[in-house]
């Protein structure tokens, strides 16, 4: 094993000393053995950590180096640890509440006396492609060479191969996460190609279920779901990132590609829309709307666990810990968790419009025609009263008194524009843009210069913008309506005094929450609580105009303040400034540009076209008609179009300042932090930028010694339920170490080897005699190794929730295979969701959506959908590296009587009736029941078990057809025949029965 | 699995619904359980406990100490003034401005019992089982928000993913009864703030979850059959499971087959136990009259008494959450409504419990996830007037039963009940002494996960001497 010295600024914090070999002569192993119980019981007051740090002794890096610890130290602890368990001396100390038992003392021990030498931890060092193994099983494959060589020095053998229909099941399990069709399986089963197996695998990895299948566990570490978390736990859409983490799954294009635009897809050189949509793994964060937060708090939290989940999920590190202090256990210091923070500080996070092409046709939103809004247009006028006055002469009159009033504004010339946070750019049409960070209570200041006349009044415009949460023009972007502002207060000043002013209106204005009154006289009232929203005509432009008491002199600077806020951020996102010298009393008008060009014509000069439009105008504000006018401007906004939640990042004049946080405290702020990576892992280099983008490059580059061992054992794990590595989410020296270490390393080199690809690592894992061995338990392996790690027979475990759920659906023959979408409702128990805040009601979908892949199941974080929730998907409310698989009375419950599994039940029930009345046989249908569940035939114990309950059920259901109708429930169409309920009812029985097996559960 | 081992399967079923963790933590179950998850130290207790069941009744939305436990005359005289400055110091408010209006106690209070209790207007059963309780004045929090407040009440942390106060007592004690989950969570207010993460065994097992009871037909998720299916084709439907699943342990040899069917024998006993369970009509009228409960409808009584017979039935932990006393507004309105519907069934239960000698060793909790402030809130633009906004720097819980001192009132606050000046009692230290009451030092009742032995308590807490009797 070749190590360079490391440069020796960062050499403390190695924890590495060489000893030449992994193992010390003639002493335990160290990574294996030693290492772990230092870590555990010295390393709090031993270790890294500088602050906890006793009798300034480290036993994480010893300074005697390659040498070990020197005699005297080796003495000391010898004699320490053997200290009477009440010796003041006796280490670990009893306060610590971690004694050593005597065989580690042990173990400590026969360190100590071969020499007290270190060895990097293991997971720290690039893999090297070690040597395969002899082995006496003769086996070519290289993970058998391994898994094998392990097995026999232990004296046993693997076990045979599985059945081939055994082997089907679990591979359609394993890479679809489905049961296999007993077409499929006889396609299978009947191929007498020498190859068919590999046929097979090929097939499955080329299936359009296998994304599906791949992405589940991946939606787990990016903590997907559809709501935002918290008290309010709105729903959110952000479904488009799903469907590119399905979509990169089966595009197989690289794992450290695809974890790059995870990371940082929007900052790819011309990033494709799909690579914009994958950087919404960081936008799963949790956004807290409930009423009265502190929104840059909760932006400091989301992007703690932006950090967190980034060290979980491609590190497979816990670097967590080192928000508040210093590592306990692995060499990261406090500053170094900070120095990632800074990479993930500089995103600003909007939403995005996903292009048509990437919404699947079933979601897609038709366009408003034209001829529609043509139509409406046309009933608008229709649609005139015909008890009030006439239209005609309403709208001369209208127009006469607009001719009247309107003002010519004059762009004011902006000299400076500040703010106490968020960044405020002018634009190319005068407008300025606010961006940035926002709080509960922002304050704009404007230094603007009037025009050639003196000021009489001046004119906000509030602009949409495609930028803005739903378009704008406000900030909002939690709790209030998205895209709304609050403009509580106004205030101009010249020179030192405030301005007085005499009116204020508003083009429109509208609240969301309480009865306060809004609007123009709102924003100069001096009280906080009034002032001028937009609720209910966001993504529209509107007006204010503000009358001075007093004329501002031509050409003097003056200052408008603005000042927004209620229990949330509500900000004006884009605005332009205007005034004029036109004498009051005006009023705000926010007519379209055509309209208002058209009032300042001469009434003679109008064209027919340009009256029609100011009639238009008119009726559009017209009281008469306030219906009709909705209708006409819901249509010219269109439908909402898809959006999805990224990440984009702030330009190089736009930086956010990263502190370390004490005790990793929000309103703690210390020393400024720059970009910088923990010194214990791969160098940086230089050529990469210091931003997110370097960041996702430096993660997955090669020499990261982390990144593809850790993605091996996730999918090693997902295909045999365990990982070599236990600790799916700790390669620390905390973490467990591995079952197989040299198989680890070979399979990441060969993974790096074939460029990451995740179909090829399947395909050799799953052409392996390991994976394909029986799953019949060899008594005298289960003795020596009840836990199964050396893998002498096939594991058994509980399959995935989605699996259940899924496979059920298949095997019934209803499972709809529409990919990509909206998430979908299908049925669950009543009061499920209800527990959450604001008792949200469940409204299940119908027809496919309830029939669907589960992947697809709209997930609510605080109260997830029922029946994937207890068999154990994970809140997704933070980064999971590992699903329970726990078996429960509640899962048995689910499985018989669970609104959904009985639906699917009632189909298979109905599918089983009509293939009896086809097949004429009682047997031959139990049959073709066993092999959709089961996929292999029943043997005759089984198929007479089957008879007899089905025999029992028969009369029952016959002897009460209201108890049939309601078992067959959603079959119950009016195609069966009433002597056919009974029937129907006791398949459905049966069936209900195949899906509560364990055998149905369960990888065979 | 032997038929000593399935016994004691299905013995060990007592924990936490199913599987057990004893047996998950020993590494039983190969393919499933962390090695890491076997710690260092013994489950069971460190010593002898003074409870043995815990019912948590969770004043959701935070009800107001200074209209209901803390008497503050002070601030009747201070009313409409804002208190000075150095009172306030820079705490954060989520709706109020620092300077809002001091508002006076709503309601008289009166002294109770023999020990005096101080309790507001409203409260008047209560004030019935005043020495009954042991009152804490003097509670505080590091959150202002409901959400990771009711979180790090729980949880031990604001953020959702540790395991609740319920998950520890279980990983900790184990369960006692056969036939029902050992953590048992009700729901009688409106939707929760933190939903079911409030009740989630986090890292832990997920058996060691709280099983929700509701109310209707289907009272723990999926129990009652479905519809038109007849109960001897259950009982058949069990009885084919069972069959051709031992058919199948036969051939493939693997014992974790046993452990899925005793998952159904479990599943077919709460089929039974939970109809039974939830039955009022073995409960005399004098009962169903003290609890001011009708059998029939979901209430906050209802759950009271259901609660009572949970514990009796052997059920470790049992939750009951009252979401509602948010009172941004009209806080008089909303305290007198809140204690209609609660005080006379948490007065009830103290009497029940009492009455039953359960109350001897189960320990009963009161409180929300902060307190409410002296200042007035009011809002027209959000339709509100006379509220009290969130304050974390002081509140008010109460305990009684298992070990708890009756009949003492804790802690002290300044006088405008703004901060506590005497006794200050964290939330960490509140879980300290309850995990102390439950027989366990709470520095050592650890659990691993992710390579780190996590503490309900963090690195935060200390027992509170002057609550344990």
């Amino acid at each position: 094993m070749r190590l360079a010295p490391p440069p020796a600024s960062i050499a403390p914090l190695l924890a590495l000393v060489v000893a030449g070999a992994l193992r010390g002569q003639g002493g335990p192993d160290f990574v294996r053995e030693v290492r772990p119980l230092l870590s555990r019981h010295c390393f709090p007051c031993h270790g890294p950590d500088a602050e906890t740090r006793e009798a300034d002794l480290r036993l994480d890096w010893p300074a005697a180096g390659a040498a070990g610890l020197p005699q005297e130290l080796r003495d000391e602890i010898v004699r320490r640890i053997g200290a009477p368990a009440d010796d003041p001396d006796r280490m670990p100390p009893r306060s610590a509440g971690a004694p050593l038992a005597a065989p580690q003392i042990a173990t400590l021990r026969r360190w100590l006396a071969a020499g007290g030498v270190y060895a990097r931890h293991w997971a720290f060092v690039p893999p090297q492609r070690p040597p395969l193994p002899e082995c006496r099983s003769g086996a070519p494959h290289p993970i058998d060479r391994f898994v094998h060589a392990r097995l026999e020095a232990h004296g046993l053998r693997p076990a045979p191969e599985a059945d081939r229909v055994t082997l089907l099941r679990r591979a359609y399990g394993d890479l679809l996460g489905l049961v296999p069709t007993p077409a499929e399986t006889r396609q299978f089963v009947e191929d007498p190609r020498p190859d068919a197996w590999e046929r097979l695998v090929d097939r499955l990895l080329d299936s359009p279920h296998y994304g599906e299948r791949m992405a589940s566990r991946w939606l787990d570490l990016a903590r997907y779901a559809d709501t935002n978390g918290y008290e309010k736990d709105r729903p959110r859409s952000i479904w488009p990132y799903r469907d590119e983490v399905i979509r990169a799954f089966d595009r197989d294009d690289g794992f450290d590609r695809f974890v790059v635009e995870q990371l940082a897809g929007d900052m790819l050189p011309d990033a494709t829309p799909e690579q914009i949509l994958a950087s919404g793994f960081h936008r799963n964060t949790m956004l807290n709307e409930e009423g009265g937060i502190d929104p840059l708090e909760f932006r400091y939290l989301a992007v703690v666990d932006r950090v967190n989940t980034t060290g979980t999920a491609v590190l497979g590190l816990t670097v967590g810990c080192a928000q508040c202090h210093t590592h306990k256990f692995d060499p990261l210091t406090q500053r170094e968790y900070y120095g990632l923070f800074a990479f993930l500080d500089q995103a600003d996070e909007p939403p995005y419009e996903v292009p048509g092409e990437l919404v699947p046709e079933h979601a897609r939103r038709t366009p408003t025609e034209r001829t529609e809004l043509a139509a409406a247009e046309r009933e608008l006028r229709s649609s005139w009263p015909a008890d009030a006055e006439p239209l005609e002469g309403r709208f001369l009159g209208w127009l006469d008194e607009q001719r009247d009033a309107r003002v010519d504004w004059r762009p004011l010339r902006l000299v400076e524009a500040t703010s106490n946070l968020p960044r405020l750019d002018p634009q190319d049409d005068g407008s300025v843009l606010a961006s940035g960070d926002t709080t509960k209570h922002d304050t704009y200041r404007l230094r603007l210069r009037a025009g050639e006349l003196p000021l009489r009044a001046l004119r906000i415009e509030a602009l949409p913008d495609p930028r803005l949460p739903d378009g704008g023009p406000g900030l909002t972007y939690y709790e209030g309506t998205h895209g709304d502002f609050f403009l509580h207060e106004l205030r101009i000043e010249h020179g030192d005094a405030a301005v007085a002013i005499a009116r204020a209106t508003v083009s429109y204005a509208a609240n969301r929450f309480g009865r306060g009154a809004v609007g123009g006289a709102e924003m100069v009232d001096g009280d906080p609580q009034t002032g001028w929203s937009v609720h209910g005509r966001i993504g529209e432009r509107h007006t204010a105009v503000i009358e001075l008491a007093e004329p501002l002199p031509a050409d003097g600077e003056f200052v408008l303040q603005l000042d927004f806020g209620r229990h949330f951020a509500s900000s004006l996102g884009r605005f332009r400034l205007s005034g004029t010298s036109a004498p009051g009393p005006l009023q705000a008008e926010a007519y379209p540009p055509d309209v208002d060009r058209s009032l300042g014509r001469d009434a003679a000069d109008l064209s027919p076209a340009e009256l029609d439009r100011l009639r238009t105008a008119f009726l559009m504000q017209a009281p008469e008609v306030r219906k009709a006018a909705d209708r006409v401007r819901e249509l010219r906004r269109g439908p909402a179009p898809v959006t999805s939640l990224v990440m984009q990042e702030r330009s190089a004049d736009h930086r956010r300042v990263t502190h370390r946080h004490h005790r990793g405290d929000f309103l703690q702020p210390r020393e400024v932090v720059e970009p910088h990576t923990p010194a214990f892992l791969h160098a940086w280099p230089e050529e990469l930028p210091r931003d997110r983008l370097g960041l996702a490059r430096w993660l997955t580059a090669r020499d990261n010694p982390l990144f593809a061992r850790v993605a091996v054992n996730r999918q090693w794990a997902m295909l045999f339920g365990t990982g070599l590595v236990r600790t799916l989410e700790d390669f620390g020296t905390q973490g467990e170490a591995p079952s197989h270490p040299e198989l680890l390393d070979w399979l990441a080199v060969e993974f790096m080897a074939r460029d990451f690809s995740l179909k090829e690592l399947h395909r050799l894992i799953l052409t392996s005699a390991t994976w394909r061995q029986s799953a019949t338990v060899d008594p005298a392996a289960r003795e020596i190794d009840p836990e199964n790690r050396l893998l002498a027979y096939a594991p058994r475990f509980r399959r995935d929730a989605e699996f259940v759920r899924d496979s059920a659906l298949r095997a019934a023959g209803v499972l709809d295979t529409t990919r990509f979408g909206p998430p979908v409702r299908p049925p669950q128990p009543d009061g499920v969701t209800e527990i959450a805040f604001g008792s949200p009601h469940w409204q299940a979908g119908s027809g496919a959506d309830r029939l669907r892949r589960s992947i697809y199941t709209f997930h609510k974080r605080t109260a997830p959908y029922a029946l994937l929730h207890v068999f154990d998907v994970p809140s997704r409310e933070h980064c999971t590296a590992r699903r329970d698989r726990s078996n429960t009375a509640l899962q048995a419950l689910a499985l018989l009587n669970d609104p959904q599994m009985v639906e699917i039940a009632q189909h298979f029930g109905r599918a089983l009736a009509t293939c009896e009345a086809e097949l004429g046989s009682v047997d031959a249908t139990l049959r073709e029941a066993f092999v959709r569940a089961l996929t292999r035939e029943p043997d005759e114990s089984e198929l007479q078990a089957m008879r007899e309950f089905l025999a029992a059920q028969q009369p029952r259901f016959a002897a009460d057809p209201a108890a049939a109708r309601a078992t067959i429930g959603v079959a119950a169409d009016a195609a069966v025949e009433p002597d056919q309920l009974a029937r129907r009812a006791a398949w459905t029985a049966l069936a209900r029965a195949l899906f509560a097996l364990d055998e149905f559960v369960t990888r065979n | 699995m032997s038929a000593r081992t399935r016994r004691q399967f299905l013995h060990d079923c007592r924990l936490g619904l199913g599987r057990i963790a004893a047996a998950v933590l020993l590494g039983r179950t190969a393919a499933t359980a962390a090695p890491a998850a076997v710690t260092a130290e013994p489950r069971g207790p460190h010593f002898r406990p003074r409870a043995r069941a815990v019912i948590q009744l969770f004043m959701g939305g935070a009800p107001s100490q200074l209209d209901l436990f803390d008497p503050k005359p002070k601030l009747k005289a201070l009313e409409g003034r804002p208190l000075p400055a150095s009172v306030i110091g820079d705490q954060r408010y989520a709706f109020i401005q620092p300077d809002a209006g001091v508002l006076g106690p709503c309601f008289e209070f009166a002294r109770h019992g023999e020990s005096g209790a101080e309790l507001g207007a409203p409260l008047r059963h209560l004030a019935r089982v005043a020495d009954e309780l042991c009152i804490v004045r003097s509670m505080h929090t590091d959150q202002f928000n409901h959400a990771p407040a009711q979180l790090l009440m729980n949880n031990g942390f604001p953020q959702p993913g540790r395991p609740s106060l319920g998950a520890w007592a279980l990983y900790g004690l184990g369960a006692m009864s056969d036939d029902l989950p050992a953590y048992v969570v009700m729901s009688t207010g409106s939707g929760l703030s933190a939903g079911s993460a409030l009740w989630s065994s986090g890292f832990m097992p997920s058996e060691l979850s709280g099983v929700r009871l509701r109310s209707g037909r289907d009272p723990i998720l999926d129990v009652a059959t479905p519809d038109g299916i007849p109960a001897a084709t259950q009982r058949d439907t069990f009885a084919l499971i069972d069959r051709l699943g031992r058919r199948r342990r036969d051939v493939l040899g693997d014992p974790e087959i046993d452990a899925r069917l005793a998952a159904f024998e479990m599943a077919a006993r709460l089929q039974v136990s939970a109809p039974e369970l939830t039955d009022l009509r073995s409960e005399s009228a004098a009962t169903l009259a003290l609890y001011g409960c009708d059998p029939d409808q979901p209430s906050f009584a209802r759950a009271c008494l259901l609660a009572r017979r949970l514990i009796e039935r052997g059920v470790r932990f049992v939750s009951i959450y009252h979401e509602g006393w948010d009172a941004h507004s009209d806080v008089r309105g909303n305290t007198l409504q809140r204690c209609a519907e609660t005080d006379q069934a948490c007065a009830a239960l103290l009497a029940d419990l009492r009455r039953t000698g359960l109350l001897d060793d189960t320990l009963v909790i009161w409180g929300g996830e902060f307190g409410r402030t002296p200042m007035v809130e009011t809002n027209p633009a959000l339709g509100r007037s006379e509220g009290r906004d969130h304050h974390p720097q002081a509140f008010t819980m109460w305990l009684a039963g298992g070990g708890v001192r009756a009949g003492a009132t804790h802690g002290r606050t300044d006088e405008f009940g703004f901060h506590i000046v005497e006794g200050a009692v964290h939330v960490y230290d509140l879980q300290a002494t309850v995990l102390h009451l439950l027989g366990f030092d709470h520095e050592r009742l650890t659990f691993r996960s992710a390579s780190r032995d996590y503490r309900l308590t963090d690195v935060h807490g200390r027992v509170v001497p002057e609550l344990v009797a």
